[in-house]
Protein backbone atom coordinates (compact mmCIF):
# COMPACT_ATOMS: atom_id res chain seq x y z
CA UNK A 1 0.00 0.00 0.00
CA UNK A 2 1.26 3.40 -0.55
CA UNK A 3 1.52 6.44 2.12
CA UNK A 4 -1.28 7.94 -0.06
CA UNK A 5 -4.13 9.13 1.53
CA UNK A 6 -6.92 6.91 2.78
CA UNK A 7 -9.96 6.46 0.12
CA UNK A 8 -13.56 7.81 0.76
CA UNK A 9 -15.81 5.24 0.37
CA UNK A 10 -18.56 6.10 -1.12
CA UNK A 11 -20.75 6.09 2.15
CA UNK A 12 -17.78 8.25 4.43
CA UNK A 13 -19.69 11.36 4.10
CA UNK A 14 -23.11 9.75 5.95
CA UNK A 15 -20.88 8.52 8.50
CA UNK A 16 -19.33 11.79 9.10
CA UNK A 17 -23.26 13.33 9.34
CA UNK A 18 -23.79 10.20 12.30
CA UNK A 19 -20.84 11.43 14.48
CA UNK A 20 -18.38 8.24 13.69
CA UNK A 21 -14.70 8.60 14.59
CA UNK A 22 -13.48 7.47 11.72
CA UNK A 23 -10.29 5.47 11.17
CA UNK A 24 -8.00 4.69 8.30
CA UNK A 25 -8.24 0.97 6.96
CA UNK A 26 -6.59 -1.03 4.46
CA UNK A 27 -6.23 2.23 2.51
CA UNK A 28 -9.99 3.48 2.99
CA UNK A 29 -11.47 5.94 5.71
CA UNK A 30 -13.74 4.04 7.50
CA UNK A 31 -16.06 4.35 10.87
CA UNK A 32 -14.68 2.93 13.68
CA UNK A 33 -17.69 3.66 16.14
CA UNK A 34 -20.32 5.32 16.10
CA UNK A 35 -22.50 5.64 19.37
CA UNK A 36 -19.95 3.09 21.07
CA UNK A 37 -18.45 0.56 20.19
CA UNK A 38 -19.97 -2.12 22.60
CA UNK A 39 -23.89 -0.82 22.19
CA UNK A 40 -23.26 -1.26 18.51
CA UNK A 41 -21.97 -4.97 19.27
CA UNK A 42 -25.10 -5.98 21.28
CA UNK A 43 -27.52 -4.42 19.01
CA UNK A 44 -25.83 -7.08 16.25
CA UNK A 45 -26.25 -9.58 18.85
CA UNK A 46 -30.27 -8.83 19.86
CA UNK A 47 -31.48 -6.47 16.79
CA UNK A 48 -29.35 -5.51 13.63
CA UNK A 49 -26.47 -3.39 13.25
CA UNK A 50 -25.52 -2.04 9.50
CA UNK A 51 -22.38 -2.05 8.37
CA UNK A 52 -20.27 0.07 5.46
CA UNK A 53 -17.76 -3.20 3.58
CA UNK A 54 -17.22 -0.83 0.62
CA UNK A 55 -13.87 -0.75 1.56
CA UNK A 56 -13.55 -4.62 0.59
CA UNK A 57 -12.50 -5.32 -3.20
CA UNK A 58 -14.90 -6.58 -5.40
CA UNK A 59 -12.91 -8.73 -8.63
CA UNK A 60 -15.12 -9.88 -11.48
CA UNK A 61 -13.65 -12.84 -13.35
CA UNK A 62 -16.13 -13.58 -16.61
CA UNK A 63 -15.54 -15.97 -19.54
CA UNK A 64 -16.20 -19.55 -20.61
CA UNK A 65 -13.24 -20.75 -18.50
CA UNK A 66 -14.15 -18.82 -15.54
CA UNK A 67 -14.97 -22.02 -13.44
CA UNK A 68 -12.10 -23.86 -14.21
CA UNK A 69 -9.71 -20.63 -13.94
CA UNK A 70 -10.64 -20.06 -10.16
CA UNK A 71 -10.36 -24.00 -9.25
CA UNK A 72 -6.70 -23.43 -10.36
CA UNK A 73 -6.03 -19.94 -9.07
CA UNK A 74 -7.49 -20.81 -5.41
CA UNK A 75 -7.23 -23.55 -3.25
CA UNK A 76 -11.14 -24.66 -3.34
CA UNK A 77 -13.70 -26.23 -5.52
CA UNK A 78 -15.04 -23.32 -7.03
CA UNK A 79 -16.50 -25.10 -10.13
CA UNK A 80 -18.69 -26.95 -7.80
CA UNK A 81 -20.24 -23.91 -6.46
CA UNK A 82 -24.45 -23.86 -8.25
CA UNK A 83 -25.73 -20.93 -9.66
CA UNK A 84 -26.54 -18.03 -7.13
CA UNK A 85 -24.43 -20.07 -4.80
CA UNK A 86 -21.03 -18.77 -2.33
CA UNK A 87 -18.08 -20.27 -0.98
CA UNK A 88 -15.50 -18.76 1.36
CA UNK A 89 -12.08 -19.93 0.27
CA UNK A 90 -8.33 -18.78 0.07
CA UNK A 91 -5.93 -17.70 -2.73
CA UNK A 92 -2.18 -19.42 -1.35
CA UNK A 93 1.12 -18.70 -3.03
CA UNK A 94 3.16 -20.95 -4.54
CA UNK A 95 4.69 -22.11 -1.28
CA UNK A 96 0.64 -22.97 0.48
CA UNK A 97 1.27 -19.66 2.58
CA UNK A 98 -2.04 -17.52 2.34
CA UNK A 99 -2.40 -14.16 0.42
CA UNK A 100 -6.21 -13.66 1.84
CA UNK A 101 -9.03 -15.47 2.43
CA UNK A 102 -12.37 -14.32 0.16
CA UNK A 103 -15.68 -15.13 -0.35
CA UNK A 104 -16.43 -16.45 -4.08
CA UNK A 105 -20.04 -15.79 -5.07
CA UNK A 106 -21.62 -17.61 -8.54
CA UNK A 107 -23.51 -14.50 -9.05
CA UNK A 108 -24.59 -14.92 -12.74
CA UNK A 109 -24.18 -17.82 -15.26
CA UNK A 110 -20.16 -17.88 -16.02
CA UNK A 111 -19.51 -15.09 -14.12
CA UNK A 112 -18.28 -15.08 -10.04
CA UNK A 113 -17.81 -12.45 -7.87
CA UNK A 114 -14.65 -12.67 -5.73
CA UNK A 115 -14.87 -10.52 -2.50
CA UNK A 116 -11.45 -9.88 -1.05
CA UNK A 117 -10.19 -7.98 2.00
CA UNK A 118 -9.26 -4.38 1.23
CA UNK A 119 -5.56 -4.71 2.30
CA UNK A 120 -5.21 -7.60 -0.38
CA UNK A 121 -6.91 -6.22 -2.93
CA UNK A 122 -4.11 -5.60 -5.22
CA UNK A 123 -2.21 -8.45 -4.65
CA UNK A 124 -5.08 -10.83 -4.68
CA UNK A 125 -5.31 -8.73 -8.39
CA UNK A 126 -2.62 -9.26 -9.78
CA UNK A 127 -2.01 -12.67 -8.57
CA UNK A 128 -5.44 -13.72 -10.57
CA UNK A 129 -4.40 -11.48 -13.63
CA UNK A 130 -1.01 -13.81 -13.38
CA UNK A 131 -2.95 -17.22 -13.21
CA UNK A 132 -5.25 -15.89 -15.66
CA UNK A 133 -2.38 -16.76 -18.54
CA UNK A 134 -3.69 -19.65 -20.80
CA UNK A 135 -7.48 -19.35 -19.61
CA UNK A 136 -10.35 -17.61 -21.41
CA UNK A 137 -11.25 -15.50 -18.98
CA UNK A 138 -11.52 -11.70 -17.98
CA UNK A 139 -10.34 -10.25 -14.31
CA UNK A 140 -11.99 -6.81 -13.48
CA UNK A 141 -11.36 -5.64 -10.55
CA UNK A 142 -14.75 -3.37 -9.81
CA UNK A 143 -14.17 -1.95 -6.37
CA UNK A 144 -14.08 1.52 -6.71
CA UNK A 145 -17.70 1.84 -8.77
CA UNK A 146 -19.22 -1.36 -5.84
CA UNK A 147 -20.55 -0.07 -2.69
CA UNK A 148 -21.24 -3.17 0.06
CA UNK A 149 -23.40 -2.71 2.76
CA UNK A 150 -23.84 -5.28 5.28
CA UNK A 151 -26.69 -6.11 7.61
CA UNK A 152 -26.36 -7.80 10.55
CA UNK A 153 -28.48 -9.42 13.28
CA UNK A 154 -31.45 -12.02 14.68
CA UNK A 155 -33.77 -9.12 12.96
CA UNK A 156 -32.11 -8.29 9.86
CA UNK A 157 -34.15 -9.96 7.66
CA UNK A 158 -37.01 -8.18 8.80
CA UNK A 159 -35.44 -4.52 8.63
CA UNK A 160 -34.50 -5.83 4.85
CA UNK A 161 -38.35 -6.85 4.56
CA UNK A 162 -39.06 -3.60 5.48
CA UNK A 163 -36.98 -1.51 3.12
CA UNK A 164 -39.47 0.25 0.80
CA UNK A 165 -38.39 -0.66 -2.69
CA UNK A 166 -36.06 -3.24 -2.01
CA UNK A 167 -37.72 -5.62 -4.41
CA UNK A 168 -36.98 -8.91 -5.89
CA UNK A 169 -36.12 -8.91 -9.97
CA UNK A 170 -37.10 -12.15 -11.01
CA UNK A 171 -34.77 -11.46 -14.28
CA UNK A 172 -31.86 -11.98 -11.93
CA UNK A 173 -33.28 -14.13 -8.85
CA UNK A 174 -33.61 -18.00 -9.04
CA UNK A 175 -37.24 -16.80 -7.52
CA UNK A 176 -38.45 -17.50 -4.37
CA UNK A 177 -38.12 -14.16 -1.11
CA UNK A 178 -35.39 -12.73 0.52
CA UNK A 179 -36.25 -14.80 3.64
CA UNK A 180 -36.30 -17.95 2.00
CA UNK A 181 -32.93 -17.25 0.62
CA UNK A 182 -30.07 -19.59 2.57
CA UNK A 183 -27.43 -18.99 3.87
CA UNK A 184 -24.48 -18.88 1.69
CA UNK A 185 -26.82 -17.80 -1.09
CA UNK A 186 -27.13 -14.76 -3.33
CA UNK A 187 -29.61 -12.86 -4.98
CA UNK A 188 -30.20 -10.23 -7.34
CA UNK A 189 -33.02 -7.44 -6.30
CA UNK A 190 -33.77 -4.23 -7.66
CA UNK A 191 -33.67 -0.48 -5.76
CA UNK A 192 -34.53 2.30 -6.81
CA UNK A 193 -34.01 1.46 -10.27
CA UNK A 194 -30.45 -0.23 -9.44
CA UNK A 195 -29.45 -3.66 -8.96
CA UNK A 196 -28.66 -4.68 -5.87
CA UNK A 197 -26.95 -8.46 -5.37
CA UNK A 198 -28.05 -9.94 -2.33
CA UNK A 199 -26.00 -12.54 -0.35
CA UNK A 200 -27.15 -14.22 2.88
CA UNK A 201 -23.26 -14.01 4.63
CA UNK A 202 -21.79 -11.93 7.46
CA UNK A 203 -18.67 -12.12 9.60
CA UNK A 204 -20.61 -11.54 12.79
CA UNK A 205 -21.86 -14.96 13.45
CA UNK A 206 -25.77 -14.43 13.44
CA UNK A 207 -27.75 -14.51 10.46
CA UNK A 208 -27.13 -11.55 7.90
CA UNK A 209 -27.04 -9.91 4.84
CA UNK A 210 -24.69 -8.75 2.41
CA UNK A 211 -26.02 -6.00 -0.17
CA UNK A 212 -23.47 -5.19 -3.09
CA UNK A 213 -24.55 -1.59 -5.11
CA UNK A 214 -23.34 0.61 -7.38
CA UNK A 215 -21.31 3.50 -5.77
CA UNK A 216 -24.02 6.51 -7.20
CA UNK A 217 -26.51 4.24 -5.32
CA UNK A 218 -24.99 3.22 -1.83
CA UNK A 219 -25.82 6.52 -0.14
CA UNK A 220 -29.39 6.16 -0.93
CA UNK A 221 -29.68 2.49 -0.04
CA UNK A 222 -28.13 3.12 3.21
CA UNK A 223 -30.24 5.93 4.11
CA UNK A 224 -33.50 3.86 3.70
CA UNK A 225 -32.26 1.14 4.96
CA UNK A 226 -31.77 2.59 8.64
CA UNK A 227 -34.70 4.63 8.23
CA UNK A 228 -36.48 1.22 7.93
CA UNK A 229 -35.02 -0.52 10.13
CA UNK A 230 -35.55 1.97 12.87
CA UNK A 231 -38.20 0.62 14.47
CA UNK A 232 -36.68 -2.81 14.45
CA UNK A 233 -33.24 -1.78 16.38
CA UNK A 234 -30.93 -1.55 13.76
CA UNK A 235 -27.84 1.17 14.53
CA UNK A 236 -24.93 1.83 12.27
CA UNK A 237 -22.04 -0.10 13.40
CA UNK A 238 -17.99 0.05 12.65
CA UNK A 239 -14.83 -1.43 12.43
CA UNK A 240 -14.44 -1.54 16.14
CA UNK A 241 -17.87 -3.84 16.69
CA UNK A 242 -16.92 -5.45 13.20
CA UNK A 243 -13.74 -7.16 15.17
CA UNK A 244 -15.32 -8.24 18.55
CA UNK A 245 -18.37 -9.92 16.77
CA UNK A 246 -16.25 -11.91 14.47
CA UNK A 247 -13.59 -12.80 17.12
CA UNK A 248 -16.66 -14.29 19.25
CA UNK A 249 -17.77 -16.12 16.38
CA UNK A 250 -14.37 -17.49 16.33
CA UNK A 251 -13.43 -15.75 12.26
CA UNK A 252 -10.24 -15.36 11.29
CA UNK A 253 -8.97 -12.02 10.12
CA UNK A 254 -6.03 -11.66 7.75
CA UNK A 255 -3.04 -9.93 9.00
CA UNK A 256 -3.80 -11.69 12.35
CA UNK A 257 -5.02 -15.38 12.21
CA UNK A 258 -4.26 -15.66 8.56
CA UNK A 259 -1.14 -14.68 7.22
CA UNK A 260 1.51 -14.99 4.53
CA UNK A 261 3.59 -17.59 6.95
CA UNK A 262 0.56 -19.50 7.29
CA UNK A 263 -0.90 -22.29 5.97
CA UNK A 264 -4.83 -23.05 5.72
CA UNK A 265 -3.61 -26.16 7.56
CA UNK A 266 -1.97 -24.55 10.45
CA UNK A 267 -5.42 -21.92 10.58
CA UNK A 268 -7.48 -25.36 11.08
CA UNK A 269 -9.24 -24.09 7.95
CA UNK A 270 -7.61 -27.16 5.74
CA UNK A 271 -11.00 -27.84 4.47
CA UNK A 272 -10.86 -25.03 2.36
CA UNK A 273 -8.76 -26.88 0.36
CA UNK A 274 -9.50 -29.32 -2.31
CA UNK A 275 -7.49 -32.04 -3.09
CA UNK A 276 -10.01 -34.21 -4.74
CA UNK A 277 -10.57 -31.45 -7.44
CA UNK A 278 -10.52 -32.65 -11.01
CA UNK A 279 -9.83 -31.50 -14.81
CA UNK A 280 -11.59 -31.22 -17.38
CA UNK A 281 -10.24 -34.57 -18.26
CA UNK A 282 -11.08 -35.89 -14.51
CA UNK A 283 -7.25 -35.68 -13.59
CA UNK A 284 -6.65 -34.16 -10.06
CA UNK A 285 -6.18 -30.64 -11.04
CA UNK A 286 -2.75 -28.56 -10.54
CA UNK A 287 -3.91 -25.91 -8.50
CA UNK A 288 -1.44 -23.36 -6.86
CA UNK A 289 -0.09 -24.27 -4.12
CA UNK A 290 -1.27 -27.70 -4.71
CA UNK A 291 2.05 -29.70 -4.00
CA UNK A 292 3.05 -27.29 -0.67
CA UNK A 293 -0.30 -28.11 0.53
CA UNK A 294 0.35 -32.15 -0.26
CA UNK A 295 3.05 -31.97 1.81
CA UNK A 296 1.89 -30.01 4.84
CA UNK A 297 -1.39 -32.25 4.76
CA UNK A 298 0.86 -35.46 4.69
CA UNK A 299 2.73 -34.29 7.43
CA UNK A 300 -0.31 -33.98 9.48
CA UNK A 301 -1.63 -37.05 8.89
CA UNK A 302 1.77 -38.97 9.70
CA UNK A 303 1.74 -37.67 12.76
CA UNK A 304 -1.76 -38.30 13.50
CA UNK A 305 -1.16 -42.01 12.76
CA UNK A 306 2.02 -42.07 14.76
CA UNK A 307 0.00 -40.86 17.47
CA UNK A 308 2.45 -37.89 17.61
CA UNK A 309 1.91 -34.75 18.24
CA UNK A 310 2.84 -32.70 15.38
CA UNK A 311 5.47 -30.10 15.79
CA UNK A 312 3.62 -27.20 14.49
CA UNK A 313 1.82 -24.53 16.09
CA UNK A 314 -2.55 -24.69 15.81
CA UNK A 315 -4.65 -21.62 15.95
CA UNK A 316 -7.24 -22.36 19.51
CA UNK A 317 -9.46 -20.50 21.27
CA UNK A 318 -8.54 -19.15 24.74
CA UNK A 319 -10.62 -18.05 27.30
CA UNK A 320 -9.60 -16.17 30.79
CA UNK A 321 -11.07 -15.83 34.05
CA UNK A 322 -10.24 -12.21 34.82
CA UNK A 323 -11.76 -8.84 33.11
CA UNK A 324 -8.41 -7.69 31.50
CA UNK A 325 -8.18 -7.93 27.28
CA UNK A 326 -6.13 -10.36 26.01
CA UNK A 327 -4.67 -8.51 22.92
CA UNK A 328 -2.67 -9.35 19.71
CA UNK A 329 1.09 -10.34 20.28
CA UNK A 330 1.19 -11.31 23.70
CA UNK A 331 3.05 -14.46 24.55
CA UNK A 332 1.23 -17.46 26.20
CA UNK A 333 3.15 -19.02 28.60
CA UNK A 334 3.13 -22.48 30.31
CA UNK A 335 1.53 -22.10 33.41
CA UNK A 336 4.35 -23.27 35.58
CA UNK A 337 7.22 -22.23 33.89
CA UNK A 338 9.54 -19.02 34.37
CA UNK A 339 8.93 -16.40 31.32
CA UNK A 340 10.79 -18.14 28.73
CA UNK A 341 8.50 -21.03 28.76
CA UNK A 342 6.60 -19.46 25.90
CA UNK A 343 4.06 -22.02 23.66
CA UNK A 344 2.47 -19.49 22.14
CA UNK A 345 1.59 -16.03 20.75
CA UNK A 346 -1.99 -14.15 20.87
CA UNK A 347 -3.26 -13.17 16.94
CA UNK A 348 -6.10 -11.68 18.14
CA UNK A 349 -8.30 -10.83 21.60
CA UNK A 350 -10.48 -8.91 23.57
CA UNK A 351 -13.29 -8.79 26.28
CA UNK A 352 -15.78 -10.65 24.91
CA UNK A 353 -19.05 -8.21 25.27
CA UNK A 354 -21.42 -11.03 24.94
CA UNK A 355 -20.07 -13.75 27.16
CA UNK A 356 -18.30 -10.99 29.66
CA UNK A 357 -14.88 -12.90 30.13
CA UNK A 358 -11.59 -12.21 27.97
CA UNK A 359 -11.47 -14.42 24.93
CA UNK A 360 -7.91 -14.67 22.32
CA UNK A 361 -7.29 -16.82 19.43
CA UNK A 362 -3.83 -17.90 19.72
CA UNK A 363 -1.23 -19.79 18.19
CA UNK A 364 0.51 -22.41 20.66
CA UNK A 365 2.04 -25.79 20.59
CA UNK A 366 0.32 -28.40 19.37
CA UNK A 367 1.31 -29.90 22.95
CA UNK A 368 -0.35 -27.25 24.55
CA UNK A 369 -3.39 -27.19 22.09
CA UNK A 370 -5.62 -29.69 24.15
CA UNK A 371 -9.05 -28.30 24.90
CA UNK A 372 -9.05 -27.44 28.52
CA UNK A 373 -5.44 -27.03 29.07
CA UNK A 374 -4.38 -24.37 31.38
CA UNK A 375 -1.89 -21.66 29.84
CA UNK A 376 -0.51 -18.02 30.93
CA UNK A 377 -1.01 -15.12 28.97
CA UNK A 378 1.58 -12.21 29.42
CA UNK A 379 -0.51 -9.27 29.56
CA UNK A 380 2.18 -6.22 30.17
CA UNK A 381 4.12 -8.08 32.39
CA UNK A 382 1.53 -10.20 34.33
CA UNK A 383 0.25 -13.78 34.09
CA UNK A 384 -3.28 -13.96 33.39
CA UNK A 385 -4.56 -17.71 33.54
CA UNK A 386 -6.47 -18.78 30.49
CA UNK A 387 -7.81 -22.11 29.18
CA UNK A 388 -7.52 -23.62 25.51
CA UNK A 389 -11.68 -24.02 24.49
CA UNK A 390 -13.35 -24.88 21.19
CA UNK A 391 -13.83 -22.45 18.61
CA UNK A 392 -16.64 -20.74 17.74
CA UNK A 393 -16.30 -18.49 21.46
CA UNK A 394 -20.62 -17.58 20.86
CA UNK A 395 -23.13 -19.35 18.64
CA UNK A 396 -26.55 -17.52 17.75
CA UNK A 397 -29.49 -19.10 19.19
CA UNK A 398 -31.28 -21.18 16.66
CA UNK A 399 -34.98 -21.91 16.88
CA UNK A 400 -35.84 -25.65 17.33
CA UNK A 401 -36.72 -27.22 13.58
CA UNK A 402 -40.51 -27.86 13.53
CA UNK A 403 -40.82 -31.56 14.27
CA UNK A 404 -41.89 -33.36 11.18
CA UNK A 405 -45.28 -35.11 11.03
CA UNK B 1 -17.56 19.08 21.56
CA UNK B 2 -16.23 17.59 24.69
CA UNK B 3 -16.93 18.61 28.21
CA UNK B 4 -13.91 21.07 29.99
CA UNK B 5 -14.93 22.39 33.39
CA UNK B 6 -13.43 25.80 34.16
CA UNK B 7 -12.96 24.74 37.95
CA UNK B 8 -10.45 21.62 37.26
CA UNK B 9 -6.77 21.17 36.35
CA UNK B 10 -5.20 19.55 33.60
CA UNK B 11 -2.43 17.79 32.57
CA UNK B 12 -1.48 17.70 29.23
CA UNK B 13 -2.22 14.20 29.48
CA UNK B 14 -5.73 13.97 29.63
CA UNK B 15 -6.36 13.53 33.65
CA UNK B 16 -8.27 16.43 35.61
CA UNK B 17 -7.45 17.28 38.86
CA UNK B 18 -9.59 19.18 41.47
CA UNK B 19 -8.94 21.18 44.84
CA UNK B 20 -10.61 19.26 47.32
CA UNK B 21 -8.89 17.82 50.43
CA UNK B 22 -7.82 14.96 49.38
CA UNK B 23 -7.67 16.05 45.93
CA UNK B 24 -9.63 14.18 43.17
CA UNK B 25 -8.12 12.67 40.02
CA UNK B 26 -9.62 11.59 37.15
CA UNK B 27 -9.40 11.65 33.04
CA UNK B 28 -11.23 14.12 31.07
CA UNK B 29 -13.91 13.90 28.47
CA UNK B 30 -11.58 14.39 25.50
CA UNK B 31 -9.77 10.99 26.77
CA UNK B 32 -12.60 8.93 27.45
CA UNK B 33 -14.61 10.07 23.76
CA UNK B 34 -10.90 9.21 21.96
CA UNK B 35 -10.73 6.12 23.90
CA UNK B 36 -14.10 4.57 22.91
CA UNK B 37 -15.54 2.03 25.14
CA UNK B 38 -13.55 1.50 28.74
CA UNK B 39 -13.53 -1.92 29.49
CA UNK B 40 -10.92 -1.98 32.76
CA UNK B 41 -9.04 0.28 34.41
CA UNK B 42 -5.92 -0.46 36.85
CA UNK B 43 -5.65 1.73 39.82
CA UNK B 44 -3.00 1.77 43.13
CA UNK B 45 -4.28 0.76 46.37
CA UNK B 46 -5.22 3.00 49.02
CA UNK B 47 -1.73 4.11 50.96
CA UNK B 48 0.23 3.81 47.86
CA UNK B 49 2.89 6.74 46.58
CA UNK B 50 2.19 8.66 43.77
CA UNK B 51 4.64 10.96 42.11
CA UNK B 52 3.43 14.11 39.85
CA UNK B 53 4.48 12.80 35.87
CA UNK B 54 4.29 9.36 37.03
CA UNK B 55 2.53 6.32 35.68
CA UNK B 56 -0.07 5.70 38.77
CA UNK B 57 -2.06 3.15 36.91
CA UNK B 58 -3.63 1.99 33.44
CA UNK B 59 -7.58 2.61 31.62
CA UNK B 60 -8.42 0.12 29.07
CA UNK B 61 -10.69 0.63 26.01
CA UNK B 62 -11.64 -2.19 23.29
CA UNK B 63 -9.02 -0.75 21.20
CA UNK B 64 -6.14 0.77 23.21
CA UNK B 65 -4.22 1.18 26.67
CA UNK B 66 -3.07 4.02 28.26
CA UNK B 67 -1.20 5.12 31.24
CA UNK B 68 -2.52 6.83 34.08
CA UNK B 69 -0.13 9.62 34.89
CA UNK B 70 -0.62 11.56 38.49
CA UNK B 71 -1.01 15.66 38.17
CA UNK B 72 0.22 15.45 42.02
CA UNK B 73 3.01 13.80 44.80
CA UNK B 74 1.15 12.14 47.44
CA UNK B 75 -0.54 9.09 49.08
CA UNK B 76 -3.81 7.29 47.81
CA UNK B 77 -6.21 8.47 50.27
CA UNK B 78 -9.85 6.28 47.96
CA UNK B 79 -9.95 4.43 44.73
CA UNK B 80 -13.08 4.77 42.99
CA UNK B 81 -14.78 0.47 43.79
CA UNK B 82 -17.27 1.81 41.12
CA UNK B 83 -15.20 2.41 38.35
CA UNK B 84 -12.95 -0.88 39.29
CA UNK B 85 -16.51 -2.97 38.68
CA UNK B 86 -18.16 -0.92 36.09
CA UNK B 87 -15.38 0.77 33.78
CA UNK B 88 -18.16 2.24 31.59
CA UNK B 89 -18.80 5.06 34.30
CA UNK B 90 -15.49 6.70 33.01
CA UNK B 91 -17.42 6.93 29.71
CA UNK B 92 -20.54 8.20 31.07
CA UNK B 93 -19.55 10.58 34.01
CA UNK B 94 -15.93 11.68 33.75
CA UNK B 95 -15.81 14.49 36.05
CA UNK B 96 -18.50 12.91 38.65
CA UNK B 97 -18.95 9.08 39.17
CA UNK B 98 -16.31 8.35 37.33
CA UNK B 99 -13.56 9.68 39.38
CA UNK B 100 -10.58 7.13 39.99
CA UNK B 101 -8.76 8.31 43.52
CA UNK B 102 -8.12 10.87 45.89
CA UNK B 103 -4.77 11.33 47.07
CA UNK B 104 -3.89 13.34 50.10
CA UNK B 105 -1.37 15.88 48.49
CA UNK B 106 2.12 16.70 49.37
CA UNK B 107 3.09 18.97 46.02
CA UNK B 108 1.12 19.30 42.96
CA UNK B 109 2.92 18.95 40.11
CA UNK B 110 2.93 20.77 36.30
CA UNK B 111 -0.89 21.60 35.56
CA UNK B 112 -2.86 23.26 33.37
CA UNK B 113 -6.07 25.92 33.45
CA UNK B 114 -9.22 24.89 31.55
CA UNK B 115 -8.40 27.41 28.88
CA UNK B 116 -4.48 25.93 28.92
CA UNK B 117 -5.91 22.29 28.06
CA UNK B 118 -8.67 23.63 26.12
CA UNK B 119 -5.84 25.38 23.59
CA UNK B 120 -3.96 22.05 23.74
CA UNK B 121 -6.57 19.84 22.71
CA UNK B 122 -8.09 22.05 20.69
CA UNK B 123 -11.32 22.57 21.47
Amino acid sequence: MTDAAPHRTPLTAEHEALGATLTPFGGWLMPLRYAGELAEHRAVRTAAGIFDLSHMGEISVTGPDAAAFLDHALVGAISGIRLMGARYSMIVAEDGGVLDDLIVYHNAQGEYLVVANAANRDTVVSALTERASGFDVSVVDGTDRTALIGVQGPRALEVLEAVPGLSATAELSLGGTLRELRYYACTGMGFAGTAVLVARTGYTGEDGFELFVDAGAAARLWRAVLEAGEPFGLVPAGLSARDSLRLEAGMPLYGHELTRDVTPFDAGLGRVVRFDKVDADGEPLEFVGRAALARVAAELEKAELDEETPSRRILVGLAGEGRRPLRADYEVLAPDGDTTAVVGRVTSGGLSPTLGHPIALAFVEASSGAPGTPLHVDVRGRREPVRVVDLPFYTRPRPPSAARP
Amino acid sequence: MPTIPENLQYTAEHEWVDSGTPVTIGITDVAADALGDIVYVDLPEVGAAVEAGQVFGEVESVKSVSELFSPVTGTVAEVNAAVVDGPELLNADPYGDGWLIRVEVDTVGPVLTAAEYRELTGN
